[in-house]
């Protein structure tokens, strides 16, 4: 298991938004969390990265960071695409992208990983001199999902790649995911409303409700379960 | 007010009214500054304690109430009681008028503003075209009153110094209540709500910018009364005497004494006058490298000052009584 | 024409002790209160050195050395503590230091008057009076550090995980940048680059313990001017503050109120256009 996480409540203030979550993700897999406006997926990326307050058990790798912090989380293998994409908005396309591949040793593979990218999103390239703030809504996720990779991760958490992108992006795009989990074993932890497409992607999928699991199963599963349809998928 | 906090007013009024006969001459002198430091920590405390607004050069407003009492008596012969007012008045104005702009100024910036005051007043008082009433560089000398003589008449005669104290303290009863009057009420609610949530404050109706700058304006004032007052016990001003860093003292004073506190405005007052008197032995340095360490150790340790820290024993010891 | 070469000399230092405002607004924005007293600091450690026998340009580095730690030093173990407090709390810590540094100089080195040497001959080649050589000395001095500091930023790797950090440090976490130690890192080359302020212009207003007060008003203003998010900005408006400050002080209202004009710049700017002249206006969400 690359990633265990047993009994997990996070807190913003004095609001507490997960009741003791667990769920286990396998390596070289991906994994959709799904659920409503509010319902805490946000907020489990965040506690998984050490950025909210919270308690309970998380192995990375069979090693405990639920105390680490959470520069030296990413600098584990985890890589997260935040909501609101975190782009770096004042530099250019490529010093984002750069800064993507600051902690890695390796400078050649950083060159050689910054043209992949470059392959895989061209219009990156086109830009890459542009201040990343005047990209498109599409381009910075697209940015904000490079960046991710250029730190070489193990696990890769997403959290709402496809809001706000016209559904061919978001289509393009979980094709290079799909790509990527299957050539270079990337683990993936998405978080998505979009159900129906999440769901294409991901092997394994659990339901959050208001802060507790409430279903968990492979994705083809969860796919035909009636409430789930009914609730998410919308038929 | 509780009548243990009033018993415990009349208690300290008291044991202050019997000081200058038990005091040497110069310890009285003292207690006065005392007394006009409190006045000035209050108006600071109105200002940055109560209202939030940071403000790095009270000392210039000092300075101002300090020069209108010089001037008026050196140049105007006017009676050194007369020139409070006077000094009051022009600092509320000055004051009001400060803060006009001022509201335009957050947090930080205002600090700066008012850094950048407390700095170039020195230059302000030298300036050659206003050194006919402000005495240049040498500044100004008056003469200490002396007691009235209807007081000698009733058969208590007083020193200068002991007249002046029981001035001093008139005064700073009087702006104490003015004060504590002030920050209960209504203006007070709305001052504290200003500086707690300035939006939602605007957004119930308080007219933030006019408290503001009234909040600047009292302030001022208050602490103008105090450099008059000041002026007259020391019969001196010079303007190096009001640099950026007797700014600074009034803010150690607010800060170890307890922000949006009165009876801080005594503990903070007590604190700046006598630390320099203590420290003065060890080293010319040693005084400001003290308030430095205070200041820092203050905000780390005890952010509410020692008014802060004696309400917080009180409170205990009241669950402790209550819980037995 | 005299005033305005000496201006731009002057102007130069005011530059460099804005720029080290500038590079710590940045990233916490917050304004240190302390960086003229820190300058002030360092320049004594230089003169120590001097004193001691060490020539002038060794003595010059270990400083700029020295700050650079002591910068890093000061940001990990008395600003840390405060860094999310709220604002008065932050604004006392920094005056407190301010007042600390001046005694401690005051205590250590006394406060008689020393004379700072500067490293800069005599005279001029070719007989040129337009500029003194100290002058012309510290507008090139300037120009170096500036040229030095605009590099690093701009074409380090390092230099670009502490822009990242101090314009976006949640960003700058997720790619694993260790942020605090960015900012501690800011600090020290902030505190650098205001030794070097200080050292320049200790030959000109001689080292006592309260040398830098005006330069900091000065600095102050030139940074408001300037834009205090921009660099570039700080650069110019220092560059205007000397040469105002002079241009008027001989011609308009004598040296007694120089620092009047100080702070009718920071108290104008701050009302007309608190972003100052480069400056990008910010909107702040309710």
């Amino acid at each position: 298991m690359l990633l265990d996480v047993k009994g997990l409540h996070a807190s913003y203030g004095q609001t507490r938004v997960l009741h003791g979550l667990d769920f286990a993700i396998d390596e070289g897999s991906i994994t959709t969390l799904l659920g409503a406006n509010g319902a805490g997926k946000t907020t489990t990326l965040r506690a998984l990265c050490g950025m909210v307050r919270k308690t309970g058990e998380v192995s990375f790798a069979g090693k405990r960071i639920d105390a680490t912090a959470t520069e030296d989380i990413v600098r584990l293998g985890v890589a997260h695409v935040p909501d609101g994409r975190g782009t770096f908005a004042d530099l250019s396309t490529e010093e984002n992208l750069r800064l993507g591949g600051y902690t890695r040793k390796d400078k050649a593979a950083v060159e050689a990983d910054l043209e992949r990218m470059y392959r895989f999103f061209p219009r990156l390239k086109e830009r890459r001199r542009q201040q990343a703030g005047t990209l498109s809504g599409g381009e910075q996720q697209m940015l904000a999902v490079s960046r991710a990779l250029m730190l070489g991760p193990k696990l890769l958490l997403l959290d709402e790649p496809s809001f706000g992108l016209a559904p061919l992006i978001v289509q393009e795009l979980f094709e290079i995911l799909a790509q990527i989990n299957r050539t270079e074993r990337v683990s993936m932890l998405l978080v998505e409303q979009n159900a129906a497409m999440a769901l294409t992607l991901a092997d394994r999928a659990y339901l959050i409700e208001t802060g507790r699991v409430v279903l968990a199963g492979p994705a083809a599963e969860i796919k035909r379960d009636d409430a789930v349809r009914r609730s998410y998928l919308g038929y | 007010m509780t009548k243990r906090t009033l018993s415990i007013l009349i208690l300290v009024l008291a044991i202050a009214c019997v000081l200058p006969f038990v005091l040497t001459s110069y310890r009285t002198f003292q207690a006065a500054l005392v007394l006009v430091y409190a006045i000035a920590l209050l108006g600071l405390n109105i200002l940055t304690g109560y209202n939030g607004q940071i403000s790095l050069g009270h000392g210039a407003f000092y300075a101002i109430g300090a020069y209108c009492a010089a001037i008026l008596m050196d140049q105007a012969g006017c009676p050194y009681w007369a020139t409070i007012p006077v000094a009051g008045a022009v600092c509320l104005l000055a004051g009001f008028l400060f803060g006009l702009p001022a509201l335009r100024l957050e947090g930080l910036y205002l600090a700066l503003a008012t850094f950048a005051l407390g700095v170039s007043m020195p230059q302000l008082l030298k300036y050659h075209l206003i050194e006919k009433w402000t005495g240049g560089v040498q500044g100004i000398v008056i003469t200490k009153p002396n007691a009235p003589a209807f007081l000698a008449k009733a058969g208590l005669a007083l020193s200068p110094d002991q007249w002046l104290y029981f001035f001093v303290l008139a005064v700073a009863v009087a702006m104490f209540l003015i004060g504590w009057n002030l920050v209960r009420g209504r203006i007070g609610r709305a001052l504290i709500a200003i500086r707690d949530h300035h939006i939602a404050a605007e957004v119930m109706g308080i007219n933030t910018a006019l408290y503001k700058s009234l909040a600047f304006g009292v302030s001022a004032m208050f602490t103008g009364v105090a450099g008059a007052l000041g002026a007259i016990a020391v019969q001196f001003v010079a303007p190096d005497s009001f640099n950026v860093f007797l700014s600074i003292t009034l803010l150690v004073g607010v800060v170890v004494g307890g922000l949006a506190s009165l009876s801080g405005a005594l503990y903070g007052a007590l604190f700046i006058q006598f630390v320099p008197n203590i420290a003065d032995e060890l080293s010319k340095a040693a005084p400001w490298a003290i308030f430095g360490v205070f200041l820092i150790g203050f905000i780390y340790l005890m952010p509410s000052g020692v008014a802060g820290a004696v309400r917080l024993a009180i409170e205990r010891g009241h669950h402790r009584r209550s819980t037995r | 024409m005299l005033q305005i070469f000496a201006g731009l000399a002057t102007g130069g230092i005011y530059a460099s002790l804005a720029l080290a405002l500038v590079m710590i607004y940045q990233a916490t924005h917050l304004v240190n209160f302390a960086q003229g007293e820190m300058a002030m600091f360092t320049t004594y450690i230089a003169w120590s050195l001097i004193n001691a026998g060490m020539g002038y340009w060794p003595a010059f580095l270990l400083t700029v050395g020295v700050a650079f730690v002591l910068g890093v030093l000061i940001e990990r173990i008395v600003i840390r503590p405060v860094e999310n407090a709220p604002v008065l709390a932050v604004v006392v810590v920094f005056i407190g230091l301010l007042v600390i540094l001046n005694s401690l100089a005051g205590w250590i080195f006394t406060y008689t008057i020393k004379s700072f040497p500067s490293p800069f001959p005599a005279e001029l080649p070719f007989g040129i009076r337009l500029v003194s050589p100290h002058q012309l000395g510290a507008i090139g001095v300037t120009i170096v550090v500036l040229a030095l500091l605009y590099a690093f930023f701009r074409f380090t790797p390092l230099g670009l995980a502490m822009r990242a950090s101090a314009q976006n440090p949640a960003s700058s976490r997720l790619v694993g940048i260790r942020v605090g130690w960015m900012l501690a890192l800011g600090w020290g080359l902030a505190a650098a680059v205001g030794a070097v302020a200080g050292m320049m212009v200790a030959p000109i207003v001689y080292l006592d313990p309260n040398m830098m007060s005006g330069t900091l008003l000065y600095a102050f203003a030139a940074a408001l001017l300037g834009g205090i998010e921009s660099p570039g900005g700080a650069v110019v408006g220092g560059l205007i503050v000397g040469v105002l400050e002079n241009v008027l002080g001989a011609f308009v209202i004598g040296n007694e109120l120089k620092l009047v004009v100080a702070l009718v710049v920071i108290v104008g700017v701050l009302l007309v256009k608190p972003s100052g002249v480069f400056g990008k206006t910010h909107v702040s969400r309710v």
